[in-house]
């Protein structure tokens, strides 16, 4: 059965409402920070405003704190309540969301630190418009991916399981355009590849968006959906759920 | 060991497993029973596959105690039970006027919450049953009494004080001397009502391992207010609701992924 998203709080332990409660609260504001963090990431770049960079850089520490306490929240709540059902689904996407989030933290502290070394080299900006569009586009993945996992809103999950496609292929032709400029230039090299481990950086932060759109579809109907071609999900979802 | 096949009945039940009759050693039909005018199970259909543990699970008085009662005919005695519907042991209906009940309480075994060892030793506790069959030599009775205790996991805690008397033996061993003595006269299927609900923890876990020993050649059926028990235990799990079989599938389905909301309530603690 699909679950709606009062369900967690329906216990006749209070207690355990508030527990489970608290870990999608926590998973969400570290979910806020997170998008906060690849925002100012990008923003570094394209402002060239290093100190916002090294601030990126500094605040990961808050995002890897944030995964380790939900982390021992989830170990409490497996070890004390024993959950089953949607609850036991929903400690076990929390879990995996929770790291998901802290890989897409690493990312965007690895896009700050690229950002600072070109902002100190002053080397142009092959690649900027690239990095804009791609970041938009990965930035808004994640915030839907968030707000899919708070709604427990499947069709907006599933969406991101398609969007992550495009975010393949637009990373793939920033890719083509960035070689041409390194074969034409040498000097260049060294920037366009910092530009490219920022896109590589961007183009993961999607992947980890699409993995946070399979959680929630696990939490909501119970189905495992990794490894699962996109074309053929969808017919997927309406034969074991008609 | 391969998973019994599967197969589902029509799609209006598809909540509910199917076994086919081959691999099933209990198949219950259209099964209703009351106390006077009180209904307790209400045309309950379903199969209990071979030499696996089925658990039956429910809020109290669901009818989940009656059930197994009715499996080895305990409520023949009690005038005031109206029953419907047939239950088959092997393709043979229990209910049958040639069947023998002392007959088919030897092949199927029943084990109740509270141990309760006879007033005797603990060797003549397991002898108790065998003596009742007769016709077999000393010899070969304390063979089988020894082979029922070692199944039962308990031979090595007893083996040196057979003649002292039951009572002597902690709860938890109580409850496998119970267990051993059922074993002894050789049963197809074995009962369990809360078997560990008045046992510590220790003792609960001894006896969870040995249903999992005995279904290598037992069909096991485990009635639990236990749901982490039922979990831990059982191959398949029943929940029962007022009288009803509500939902029926592999345990691994039912305690992750439910297909009722009735079911994922009950299980995961919710208010009905």
């Amino acid at each position: 059965m699909d679950i709606t998203s009062d369900i967690h709080s329906q216990h006749i332990s209070r207690q355990f409402n508030q527990e489970l409660d608290e870990l999608k609260t926590h998973l969400m504001a570290m979910g806020g920070l997170v998008e906060k963090q690849v925002q100012d990431a990008v923003g570094a770049l394209l402002d060239r405003d290093s100190e916002l960079g090294q601030r990126v850089v500094d605040n990961d520490r808050a995002v890897n704190d944030m995964q380790i306490k939900i982390d021992e929240e989830c170990t409490q709540v497996l070890a004390r309540r024993q959950p089953t059902a949607s609850d036991l689904r929903l400690v076990l996407a929390v879990i995996r969301a929770a790291s998901d989030l802290e890989r897409i933290g690493d990312e965007a502290s690895k896009i700050a630190r690229n950002a600072i070394d070109l902002i100190e080299s002053d080397s142009g900006n092959r690649g900027f418009v690239e990095v804009r569009m791609i970041s938009e586009h990965v930035r808004r993945m994640v915030r839907d991916a968030l707000t899919s996992f708070a709604r427990l809103d499947t069709e907006l999950a599933l969406k991101l399981v398609h969007e992550d496609d495009e975010v393949d292929n637009e990373y793939g032709s920033a890719m083509r355009s960035l070689m041409t400029f390194m074969m034409e230039d040498a000097r260049s090299i060294s920037p366009v590849l910092s530009v490219m481990w920022i896109l590589r950086a961007l183009e993961r932060i999607g992947d980890h968006a699409n993995n946070l759109a399979e959680y929630v579809v696990y939490l909501v109907k119970g189905l495992d959906i990794r490894h699962t071609d996109p074309e053929d999900l969808d017919k997927d979802m309406f034969e074991r759920n008609p | 060991m391969p998973l019994v096949k599967e197969q589902r009945s029509s799609p209006d039940s598809a909540a509910i497993i199917d076994f086919p009759p081959e691999a099933s050693s209990l198949a219950i039909r259209g099964l209703s029973l009351a106390y006077g005018d009180k209904s307790a199970l209400n045309n309950l259909t379903l199969r209990v596959p071979r030499h696996r543990v089925t658990a039956f699970i429910g809020p109290s008085g669901c009818g989940k105690s009656t059930l197994l009662r009715v499996l080895n005919r305990l409520h023949d005695l009690n005038d005031e039970v109206v029953r419907e519907g047939e239950v088959m042991l092997e393709g043979e209906d229990i209910h049958a006027p040639e069947v023998s009940v002392a007959e088919l309480r030897r092949r199927v075994g029943m084990v109740f919450q509270s141990p309760n060892p006879f007033p005797m030793s603990i060797h003549d506790n397991v002898a108790f049953g065998l003596r009742l069959q007769g016709g077999l030599s000393k010899r070969k009775r304390d063979d089988i009494i020894e082979w029922a205790l070692r199944s039962a996991a308990l031979w090595d805690e007893v083996k040196d004080r057979l003649r002292a008397s039951a009572w002597s033996l902690s709860g938890g061993q109580q409850q496998r001397l119970v267990i051993a003595r059922t074993l002894a006269v050789g049963p197809e299927v074995l009962l369990l009502d809360e078997p560990a609900s008045a046992l510590d923890p220790i003792s609960t876990l001894k006896i969870e391992e040995l249903i999992r020993n005995l279904k290598s050649h037992l069909t096991l059926v485990l009635v639990t207010h236990n749901m982490q028990q039922a979990a831990r235990v059982s191959d398949y799990t029943a929940f029962l609701q007022q009288g009803e079989l509500v939902e029926y599938a592999p345990t691994d389905t039912l305690f992750t992924n439910p297909r009722l909301a009735r079911t994922e309530n009950y299980i995961t603690g919710r208010m009905a």
